[in-house]
């Protein structure tokens, strides 16, 4: 008897497993190219680049050390920033936290066309332009949001479009409790 | 047909000409080896399922920039390999360490070979079993 039901429970359980995998895939709550960052709870890595505006004026990542806050990287050939944007205006509206686009790899006169088309939401902007940064950051798409806290630990990072909803549910609660992943 | 044969062999030519890099990033077999050898290991994280040395996109002519500095400065392959992993964990190898997150992944082919071998010998004993069992010379 069990010649005939050891298949048929074998090709039930993987039938199952599939259909778990593929419904929280379209539910979106599953993302298989997710790759976890392996920064998440380590001392997040520094930044010295020159901002959008005025290329002559270099920023680093020191200017921000002591308070928490946000780094994003986006791109104005990314379609998900465009989808994020007005997301990003309302987090560092109401959350107070400074928000640092990095500009990755892109055109300096387009990315400032699109802050003033869109508004700007970012304490500063500074250009990627040879993507050294990118890559120390462990970016592999943008949009990417990294979440700094105030001693200097990479506390969250979300890949994809952000809004609200994720920032009350991923972002919010580590800036209320503080503490490594 | 000459010219289908044309036009299939051009086609052919143009499968193995496809490599990203115009030029040899090093005068050297050695380090040119080095590097052939990284940008086939490494994997392209924004298409996922390319090495960087396949991939057009911007990040992996960037990751092979940094193949290619680390190597020129005499970097070793542990090095890389560090500086890779840092930032973008054990998925950017497309030879994944043996962790005890990947235990099972390293020892399924053997279990499953173990697995078939099993089924195999009872089939064959069972089989052959079978066969004198049913001898017409034993009946008699």
């Amino acid at each position: 008897m069990w010649r005939y039901f050891l298949p048929a429970a074998a090709f039930i359980a993987l039938g199952g497993l599939f259909a778990f995998a593929l419904v929280r895939i379209g539910q979106g709550s599953l993302d298989i190219r997710e790759i976890k960052s392996p920064l998440l709870g380590k001392p997040a890595p520094g930044f010295r680049l020159p901002t959008l505006a005025e290329p002559g004026r270099v920023v680093a990542s020191s200017a921000f050390a002591g308070r928490p806050y946000l780094v994003n990287v986006w791109g104005t050939w990314c379609a998900e920033c465009r989808a994020e944007h007005s997301a990003l205006l309302a987090i560092g509206r109401t959350s107070g936290l400074p928000i640092v686009g990095l500009d990755w790899k892109d055109d300096r006169q387009e990315a400032i066309a699109y802050l003033r088309e869109l508004g700007n939401p970012y304490a500063e902007t500074l250009s990627d332009n040879d993507g050294r940064t990118a890559i120390d950051w462990g970016v592999y798409g943008a949009p990417e949001t990294f979440l700094v806290s105030a001693d200097g630990h990479v506390l969250e990072k979300h890949i994809g479009a952000l809004s609200l909803a994720i920032w009350q549910k991923k972002f919010a609660p580590r800036l209320a409790g503080g503490g490594a992943p | 047909m000459k010219r289908v044969a044309l036009a299939l062999w051009l086609v052919l030519a143009a499968v193995g000409a496809r490599a990203i890099d115009t030029e040899a990033a090093f005068p050297d077999a050695e380090r040119q080896g080095r590097y052939e050898r990284w940008i086939h290991e490494l994997r392209c994280v924004q298409c996922q399922n390319a090495a960087i040395a396949d991939s057009p996109v911007g990040l992996a002519s960037d990751l092979r920039r940094q193949v290619r500095e680390m190597i020129a400065a005499g970097q070793s392959d542990a090095a890389i390999k560090a500086f890779m992993v840092e930032r973008y964990g054990d998925f950017v190898l497309y030879d994944p360490p043996l962790t005890a997150r990947t235990y099972a992944l390293w020892a399924a082919p053997a279990v499953l070979m173990l697995l078939a071998l099993g089924v195999a010998v009872r089939v064959i004993v069972r089989r052959s079993k079978a066969t004198i069992d049913s001898d017409p010379e034993d009946a008699a």
